[in-house]
């Protein structure tokens, strides 16, 4: 039942980004470019979705189990640290360059587009990489 | 600040915002997990066993979306313009971006602006002025 449940949560995500326009590189740096010729559009797609997920995470953070009596996951981490910042920075700077973001990439991606197989191919990379250089931390640090 | 009017699309961007907004309701709520993307990617990286299943259907739902919208209407071609070094720069900065961070436009975005998390508010503060930033010089300065 659960991986039913995701798989339509999936697919309605999915869905959301194709006819949000947010699917789209171009229209996700015309929505960037406040200098140039600019899209408020994407500032509907972030608007509907917080509109609809502030109810739903009202409701979330009351319960303890999830509606089917599974184990319910709400992030408790508060911190505003150097991961944070250096993270989000190099993300959005990515984002900037190509107009994509991880979720936009894998809708392009399954709608054929092969731009979208290169640039997922080297976010998967990038996700790759950080696990090995986390690895590699983490070992220093537990023989140090 | 010149709008770009025949491509501004409220109506449709707020419809899809708001599907966006029901999958990220059904994850939390029957699921108990955050529709962050790059968290759910990054997850299958490092598996862990009990919690594969529903990473991969998630993922699979996103795979059949443009199958699913093209027994309705036709599936827009994205226009991509940047090109492959480009996109391999920009694969890896988000890539190890939304890894060291902890979230992209949906975990830290639409999740984490729902939640209130005052987290994900400096997060999605920061990677959207990164953007607008990046955007500016590239098109503005550079270009």
């Amino acid at each position: 039942m659960s991986v039913l449940t995701a798989l339509f949560a999936g697919l309605l995500f999915g869905i959301g980004l194709i006819v949000s326009g947010m699917s789209d590189p171009s229209r996700v740096l015309g929505f960037l470019d406040l200098a140039g010729l600019w899209n408020p559009s994407l500032a509907f797609v972030m608007g509907g979705a917080v509109l609809v997920g502030v109810f739903a995470f009202s409701i979330a953070r009351k319960r303890t189990k999830t509606l089917l009596g599974s184990a319910l996951y709400l992030p408790n981490s508060n911190r505003i640290d150097r991961r944070l910042i250096l993270g989000n920075l190099t993300f959005g700077i990515g984002w900037g360059l190509a107009g994509f973001c991880p979720g936009p990439a894998l809708v392009s991606l399954a709608a054929g587009q092969q731009k979208a197989l290169i640039f997922t191919i080297a976010m998967a990379a990038g996700m790759i990489l950080f696990e090995l250089a986390e690895g590699v931390l983490r070992t220093k640090t537990v023989r140090s | 600040m010149t709008i770009q009017w025949e491509q501004f699309t409220p109506w449709a961007s707020l419809a899809g915002g708001v599907a966006i907004g029901i999958a990220a309701a059904m994850l939390i709520l029957f699921n108990g997990r955050i529709a962050g993307i790059s968290g759910i990617v990054g997850g299958l990286l490092r598996p862990v066993r009990g919690d594969v299943d529903w990473r991969v259907a998630f993922i699979a739902g996103m795979f059949l979306a443009p199958l699913a919208y093209s027994v309705f209407a036709t599936v827009p071609t994205p226009q991509i313009d940047a090109d492959s070094p480009l996109l391999v720069i920009a694969g890896l900065l988000v890539g190890i971006g939304t890894r060291y961070g902890s979230g992209c436009t949906s975990g830290h975005g639409v999740c984490g602006l729902s939640r209130l998390s005052p987290r994900s508010m400096v997060a999605t503060a920061i990677f959207m002025s990164a953007g607008f930033i990046t955007v500016f010089v590239v098109r503005h300065l550079v270009a």
